[in-house]
């Protein structure tokens, strides 16, 4: 078995998967991400000896840089936790063969090397080190220098497996990653531990006395075997068929009972998100939404702008909203088939759905009160978009739903998880963030902040008034595409 | 009770389903044996409304199925693990099962109860979600939960693959009692030519999507089916 066989796999893997094709616009997204990156990183590398020598006219734009590195690092720990992944290969059918699991390990390992995280620094440092070298700096030293960064990004990569594997045996999903970031930062920022000096004297040792360079090379060597006998330990089978004893406590909801005959369905909801990796992140992103107005509201630059105030509204109170209602019905996509060949009413499963959006957007906007003291004004604005989102929005994201053609494996995680996400999830967000704030805004500019609260609350009323009829449309539309949602949510993405 | 006639599913130009004419009474049990292709977890799709019939149409009492819900309320089925709810519990997902069918917890539990030497003491009070539970022992649960609510039409795809020998013997029991005591129609599909024959009072052979044999279970049956798939095994 030899590395081109592993590539030969993981070429077939990428273009034969079913979801190829269908996540092309997904891809071109990506890409065009990827190029903006690059050629960001390219810019500030150029200009990041110029500038800093602006910016502090009394340093030495080399020593200013390496006292910030710790803050890039930092970045660079939290970037990666959400957005890279330890790269996956099916190895289960490999385990049988004659390939040496060693072998298998590295490659996976090594493979993790060239990931873009791993190049996008290099288009920001390769400039700025060769504009050291044009000012004069010593060409060992600066090499030294440049091959430490290289290392360090490196020993990042790896670290990152590291407090991944970690957090996902856990099910603290990303607290262990923020608390150990916010109190390093804190550390610093609080003057206990400068971390900012400490990686600043470190560059500077490797620069002045390029031997020091073995120690980032130990560390990466070190971090390596962790990883590797990590990996490999997880290379048995046994790991994947050794059941979980983890003790479930059935709770009877009877609370529920009182909604009548959608009672089942929200009993099956509520296990849902409570019960499954993906959907219980929706959770945490509650705390994150309902925090979201403290990034405007402080900050006086706002203050003047009372027509932003119903996005931020809509934002907060709906946050649950957008984030559970995007994926129906591909919450339950796994068991679709079954759903369908049973005896329901299709419009009790979907008012189950519109109930938990409505009381998550009364809930919150009742956490959101304390906001009031900003101002007045933002608690009516609030008011107005939570009554437009129950009128409105949760219609509107039910019927986007109708449109929903891909499966969601429930097991996975979920922050910046793309599974289940295609155009419609992408141009869903229009109408329900972009017409309430341009409704509001046009009112505002016209009539005043009163009246715009006033139209976003009779848009939200007249919603409610119409729910019936509205809903049997919505369910109508999610008839009419049944065959279509089978079809899609029993393949395998 | 269950009458198929002109029915025929193509993708694109192969079809891949193409029953003429198919008529199972009420209180049969029905076996449909074939080759991987041949066309049987499309039939059953078809009766569960999951698919859409590219001509003809089925019938399940006078009750067209893919145009009227109506049929629901007297048909259950287990096809496979999709069927399934992976965080429920088994006790919570044949609650959940019985209250779509209008059973209230009590009668589920005795319905349950009866099968408790099919379950062998390992599904029930075990505090395990579904996902992960083995594979027979999600498709003991499954088998259950479409007994619940006294349904007319009980369709089973392939259920005696993957369980232990006891549970599939039991097994066999449940399915006879059903058909020749309560009067249920029962449809199964099966790759085990000796259990079907067991099982089903009659069983219909599919070969690429059409009815190849029809047969009436008797001492000569099994005989007969062997010498057809060594036949047409050959290649």
């Amino acid at each position: 078995m030899r590395l081109k066989h592993f590539l030969n796999l993981e070429w077939k893997q990428f273009f034969r998967s079913a979801s190829f094709g269908k996540s092309v616009a997904l891809n071109i997204l990506m890409i065009f991400f990827a190029l903006y990156f690059m050629v960001s990183f390219l810019v500030m590398g150029i200009f990041l000896y110029p500038g800093l020598k602006k910016v502090f006219p009394d340093q030495d734009p080399f020593t200013t840089l390496n006292s910030f590195l710790f803050f890039y690092i930092l970045v660079d720990v939290l970037m990666r936790f959400f957005l890279q992944k330890l790269p996956v290969m099916s190895v289960k059918p490999l385990l049988p063969l004659p390939v040496k699991r060693n072998k298998v390990v590295h490659y996976v390992l090594r493979k993790s090397a060239f990931s873009f995280f791993n190049f996008l620094p290099l288009f920001a440092f390769i400039p700025f080190s060769i504009k050291l070298l044009i000012e004069g700096y010593p060409t060992g030293s600066v090499l030294a220098w440049l091959f430490a960064i290289i290392l360090v990004t490196l020993i990042i990569n790896f670290l990152n497996f590291v407090i991944e594997s970690f957090s996902s045996e856990t099910e603290l999903s990303f607290l262990p990653i923020i608390v150990l970031a916010g109190g390093v930062f804190a550390l610093n920022h609080f003057n206990i531990i400068s971390f900012a000096e400490l990686v600043s004297q470190g560059f500077t040792a490797i620069y002045n006395n390029p031997i020091l360079i073995l120690i980032p090379i130990l560390v990466l060597t070190g971090l390596y075997l962790v990883n590797f006998k990590q990996l490999k330990s997880k290379l048995y089978l046994d790991s994947s068929l050794k059941t979980k004893v983890t003790e479930v406590n059935a709770s009877n909801m009877e609370w529920t009972k009182r909604f009548g005959d959608i009672a089942p369905f929200m009993q099956l909801d509520l296990k849902l998100i409570w019960r499954n990796k993906r959907s219980k992140s929706s959770v945490w992103i509650l705390i994150i939404g309902l925090l979201y107005g403290l990034f405007f509201y402080p900050n006086p630059a706002y203050a003047n702008m009372p027509w932003f105030f119903a996005f931020v509204g809509v934002f907060v109170t709906g946050i649950f909203l957008i984030n559970f209602g995007q994926f129906i019905p591909a919450w339950d996509s796994g068991y679709y088939k079954m759903l369908m060949s049973q005896n329901i009413k299709y419009q009790q499963y979907l008012k189950s759905k519109w109930m938990l959006m409505t009381m998550s957007v009364v809930i919150l906007f009742v956490l959101s009160i304390p906001y009031v003291y900003f101002g007045w004004k933002i608690l009516l604005a609030h008011f107005a978009a939570a009554v437009y989102n129950i009128g409105v929005n949760t219609h509107v994201i039910l019927y986007g739903g109708s449109f929903n053609r891909k499966k969601i494996d429930l097991n996975q995680r979920a922050a910046f998880n793309y599974q289940g996400t295609g155009a419609v999830q992408w141009i869903i967000g229009i109408p329900l963030m972009l017409l309430p704030l341009a409704i509001f805004g046009i009112t505002y500019a016209i009539a005043g902040f009163e009246i715009g609260c006033v139209v976003l609350t009779v848009l939200g009323i007249a919603g409610i008034v119409l729910h019936q009829k509205l809903m049997k449309f919505i369910t109508q539309k999610y008839l009419d595409s049944k065959y279509k949602m089978i079809d899609a949510f029993s393949q395998d993405s | 009770m269950i009458e198929t006639s002109n029915l025929s599913k193509s993708y694109g130009s192969k079809t891949v389903l193409k029953i003429d004419s198919l008529s199972i009474p009420k209180g049969q049990s029905f076996g449909l044996v074939g080759n991987n292709g041949a066309g049987k977890t499309t039939y059953f799709s078809l009766l569960l409304d999951l698919i859409k019939p590219s001509t003809g149409h089925i019938k399940s009492n006078e009750i067209l199925v893919h145009q009227s819900e109506d049929w629901k309320p007297f048909t259950s089925a287990f096809i496979d693990e999709s069927f399934l709810i992976g965080y429920l519990t088994p006790e919570e997902y044949f609650y959940f099962i019985g209250e779509l069918r209008g059973q209230n917890k009590a009668d589920v539990d005795n319905l349950v109860a009866q099968f408790e030497d099919f379950f062998h003491g390992e599904i029930l009070g075990q505090k395990k979600y579904l996902r992960d539970l083995s594979k027979g022992n999600q498709k003991k649960a499954g088998i259950v939960a479409a007994l619940i609510g006294n349904p007319d039409v009980i369709i089973l795809d392939e259920p005696f693959a993957n369980l232990d020998p006891t549970t599939q013997i039991r097994l066999k029991g449940i399915i006879k009692n059903l058909a020749e005591k309560q009067g249920v129609t029962v449809l199964v599909s099966s790759h085990d030519l000796l259990h079907v024959t067991d099982v089903c009072e009659r069983i219909v052979v599919l070969e690429k999507g059409e009815i190849v044999k029809d047969l009436e279970t008797n001492e000569a049956t099994l005989k007969e089916l062997e010498a057809h798939f060594s036949g047409s095994e050959v290649i």
